[in-house]
């Protein structure tokens, strides 16, 4: 039997285990966190007494269904909790746990890496007391601890609303939800977020919440900046009728949606292309998650698509998986996973642009912005390095020259704005300034990790 | 179709290319200089930045002397510090046999006038007390220095420019052809450059340009792996290397500890391509735990390595072709370039200008390869098995 193994135990991953196991195959499932469910369906910490179901709301019903799906997969599969997956090379994983490296070889490979915060630089943002938005949620969700006790919602993100909600629900107090696209651009989008009316509904149905708790919501704001000494103390913005207002407050969770987690799928020989819809760098895939031999993409890390599409990508990935392997799969299963998927894609689609990449604050950023949290690299740096003579036009050259990137977290959080500030400072289409590349390690190893091992 | 007639037309924007490129435009000569990517992009940028004068072949201390001024007034020279810093290199000892082996390398580099300390055991750990337990002895040179590789090209390449030369990047040259006494040099964007010399500074690409006109070496491609931790407190000043090979290291000021070690892994000079294989990271960390124990809870952040020329002797090819008057080679630097590019630079521009140079520069003339080559016994234990002049450079 062929050794298949799955990195990732959100929905995507736990979905493709399932379909395995059907199958009577005995997938390895590598999950980089302690507890399954991903970032959306995150499990609060042991011991912790959090009403979920009241934090989940209209989502509990998934949230309990994904868990009690893995309770029973959980003895069919091999099950590897808190294992980091840092490296692929010729069909090996290698993984770090409980601070020991270690090897996982493979035949074929579903990567469901999820994704991660998308955020533009902000004059203040490296305060204490910035969080991104989906770390405000893994805080609240996994330690049931809140950012702050007077809290602004900034950025552009479906998941403004629904985290400003759930803080709400525990107790925090709501200073504003701060919008940075205008509304008229939620009604141009109308056509591609109709493609899930349910989930377009929720969206109206939380801010309908906010507003019943009169909370402020501002759409169409331009972020001045963030300010604080050693601390946030409030947030500085432009309205949509150019008034300057200072909302004060202890707390901010920052965020333009959500990119995905592509590192590994690099590592294991994916091809990218520019997503001029996410301006985004993404793996060329099949529809069903094929993005070269023996590897499957599915999920948030493939393309973002939601949780619940997720599932479905998932599915899709180890039918497409079990059918290379010789094992003819049912049509119709196959055509109708792939509408699901590009149904709700299509509405990821329609929300980038009704919750926008604010590209016009990356070129309006001042030059003494730290563009890189990582190695203090200002965004002046950047245009000042890429302006020189013989000045670099690409992004991983930038990097070279100014450190931007170059620091523990790889330019997971930075390259997305870099690439706005690079082709900004020349002049060029945001394509040709290109993407960071990933070499192994993709998170920082200890150097400790590889002392058990034989030499 | 654009042509233009200067004087020397230098192929390769790395640190020969550059150097070269600046000293004869210092000494008033018009030069273009044509680079098929961007300046300082591939081993000239990605390498340890090690300016070593310990433990060099005999024959190169002169070059690598005359570099080592050049490094040393690198401010006042291109307006660029380049993060150059005398830092001091340590040389260790593992055991008494490897002891004889710094004893040896000691007494050459003496010959050529450098000062080397022998540090014991106990003097070891006092005046380096980070260093590990069982280290049998070490040499100290003081004038040993690092610069940072990422900067140094291009800040060369931009004073060459400020003097007057004409940097061309993006641009692949496509052919080199006599034309009287001088050359014709093509490229693929249509540009073509009439001159009377061509310096060959192509780097692991550098082969073709030999070939044309009749004359080669066996080349072949590969890359160091290197590995950087985070920050940590500053304190290692000097650069450690193990005689072994197995590790070397050094830390900048910012706190990252930068190490490497052989053996050096296989790279593809045509896809571009020199990956770091995992194993390669992992034995990395343990040869440096094992010399430098402080650093064993630090974590290792990124990896990187590119695509370096070697030749079977380990020593590179400089100087004037065989068969064609008015062609000039450097390449095939077996990782040891960084430290003698600036010196390769004045040496090509004296023979270019003077038709001489003072530096002695016979043990790297190319007609070497037309006999059988004495084969480094460094080849065995620096590569990947099978080390591979096989799988040569295209």
């Amino acid at each position: 039997m062929p050794d298949v193994v799955i990195v990732g135990g959100g929905p995507a991953g736990i979905r493709a285990a399932s379909i395995l196991v059907e199958a009577g195959l005995r997938p390895v499932l590598v999950n980089e966190a302690r507890e399954v469910g991903g970032q959306g369906y995150r499990k609060p910490a042991r011991s912790l007494a959090l009403d979920i179901n009241a934090l989940m709301g209209s989502e509990a019903g998934k949230y309990q269904r994904l868990h009690s799906l893995f309770a029973s997969l959980r003895e069919r599969i091999d099950y590897r909790p808190g294992t980091l997956v840092w490296g692929i090379h010729e069909k090996t994983l290698h993984t770090l746990s409980d601070d020991v490296a270690g090897t996982i070889p493979y035949d074929a490979l579903i990567l469901a890496t999820g994704a991660t915060d998308r955020i533009m630089p902000l004059p203040g943002w490296t305060l204490p007391g910035v969080f991104t938005l989906g770390g405000a949620q893994v805080i609240l969700k996994d330690q049931g601890c809140l950012i702050g006790s007077r809290i602004v919602f900034l950025g552009s993100s479906p998941l403004l609303f629904l985290a400003a909600l759930q803080y709400r629900r525990s107790g925090a107090s709501i200073a504003a939800v701060v919008d940075t696209t205008p509304f008229s651009a939620k009604r141009a989008a109308i056509r591609d977020l109709a493609a899930s009316p349910r989930t377009l509904a929720r969206g109206v149905m939380y801010r309908t919440a906010l507003h019943m708790a009169g909370i402020p919501v501002l759409d169409g704001a331009t972020p001045l900046g963030i300010d604080g000494k050693d601390h946030v103390e409030g947030v500085r913005v432009k309205d949509s009728r150019g008034r300057e207002r200072l909302i004060s407050c202890d707390a901010v969770a920052y965020g333009h949606g959500l990119k995905p987690e592509t590192q590994l799928a690099e590592l294991a020989g994916a091809r990218f292309r520019f997503d001029p819809d996410f301006r985004l760098w993404l793996p060329e895939t099949d529809l069903d998650g094929r993005a070269g031999a023996d590897l499957y993409l599915a999920g948030d890390g493939a393309a973002i698509g939601g949780a619940d599409a997720a599932e479905a990508s998932g599915a899709l990935a180890a039918h497409a998986l079990l059918a290379d392997m010789g094992r003819p799969q049912s049509e119709t299963e196959l055509v109708r996973l792939r509408r699901q998927v590009e149904r709700l894609r299509r509405f990821q689609k329609g929300l980038a642009q009704a919750f926008a990449w604010p590209i016009a604050q990356a070129a309006a950023l001042p030059d003494e912005t730290i563009a890189c949290r990582c190695e203090a690299v200002t965004v002046g740096e950047i245009r000042a390095a890429v302006q020189a003579p013989l000045g670099p036009r690409e992004v991983n050259r930038v990097k070279a020259i100014t450190r931007c990137g170059m620091g523990r977290c790889q330019g997971r959080f930075c390259g997305p704005a870099l690439q706005e500030i690079v082709a900004g400072a020349c002049e060029a289409p945001i394509a040709e300034a290109g993407r960071l590349r990933i070499q192994a390690p993709v998170k920082p190893i200890p150097l400790h990790a590889a002392l058990e091992l034989e030499p | 179709m654009t042509t233009k007639t200067t004087r020397v037309v230098v192929v390769g924007g790395g640190l020969i290319g550059t150097w070269t490129a600046f000293f004869l435009v210092k000494r008033g000569w018009d030069v273009v200089l044509i680079e098929k990517g961007v300046v300082g992009a591939q081993s000239s940028g990605v390498n340890f930045g090690n300016l070593r004068l310990q433990g060099r072949h005999p024959g190169q201390y002169p070059l690598s002397l005359r570099s080592q001024a050049i490094w040393e007034e690198i401010e006042g020279l291109i307006g660029d510090r380049c993060e150059f810093e005398r830092t001091g290199h340590l040389y260790v000892a593992m055991n008494e046999a490897e002891q004889e082996k710094l004893e040896q390398h000691a007494r050459v580099a003496e010959g050529h006038g450098l000062a080397i300390e022998r540090i014991g055991r106990d003097e070891l750990r006092r005046r380096w007390p980070w260093l590990g337990e069982g280290l049998q002895a070490a040499t100290y040179s003081a004038r040993d220095a690092t610069a940072n590789p990422r900067l140094v090209s291009l800040a060369v390449a931009r004073a060459a420019q400020r003097l007057g030369a004409e940097i061309v990047e993006h641009t692949r040259v496509t052919e080199v052809r006599r034309n009287g006494v001088g050359f014709t040099v093509e490229t693929d964007t249509g540009l073509v450059v009439d001159c009377n010399a061509v310096v060959n500074s192509a780097g692991a690409w550098a082969l073709a340009i030999a070939e044309a006109f009749g004359e080669t070496a066996p080349m072949f491609a590969a890359g160091p792996p290197q590995f950087v931790t985070e920050p940590i407190p500053y304190q290692v000043v000097p650069s450690v290397q193990a005689v072994d090979g197995s590790v070397i290291f050094r830390q900048i000021p910012r706190g990252n500890v930068i190490f490497a070690g052989y053996p050096r892994t296989a790279a593809d000079p045509v896809l571009n391509r020199a990956p770091v294989p995992p194993n390669k990271t992992l034995s990395g960390m343990r040869n440096l735990v094992r010399i430098a124990p402080f650093l064993r809870s630090a974590q290792v952040i990124r990896v990187w390595s590119g695509i370096e020329g070697y030749l079977p002797d380990m020593l590179p090819v400089i100087g004037e072709s065989e068969t064609t008057p008015g062609l000039f080679h450097a390449f095939g630097f077996c990782g040891h370039g960084f430290q003698v590019g600036p010196g390769v630079g004045a040496v090509l521009a004296d023979l270019i200008v003077d038709g001489r140079t003072d530096t002695p520069i016979a043990p790297f003339s190319i007609s070497r390869f037309r006999n059988a080559v004495q084969v480094s016994d460094k080849l065995a234990h620096e590569f990947d098995a099978p080390a591979a002049p096989g799988g040569r450079a295209g």
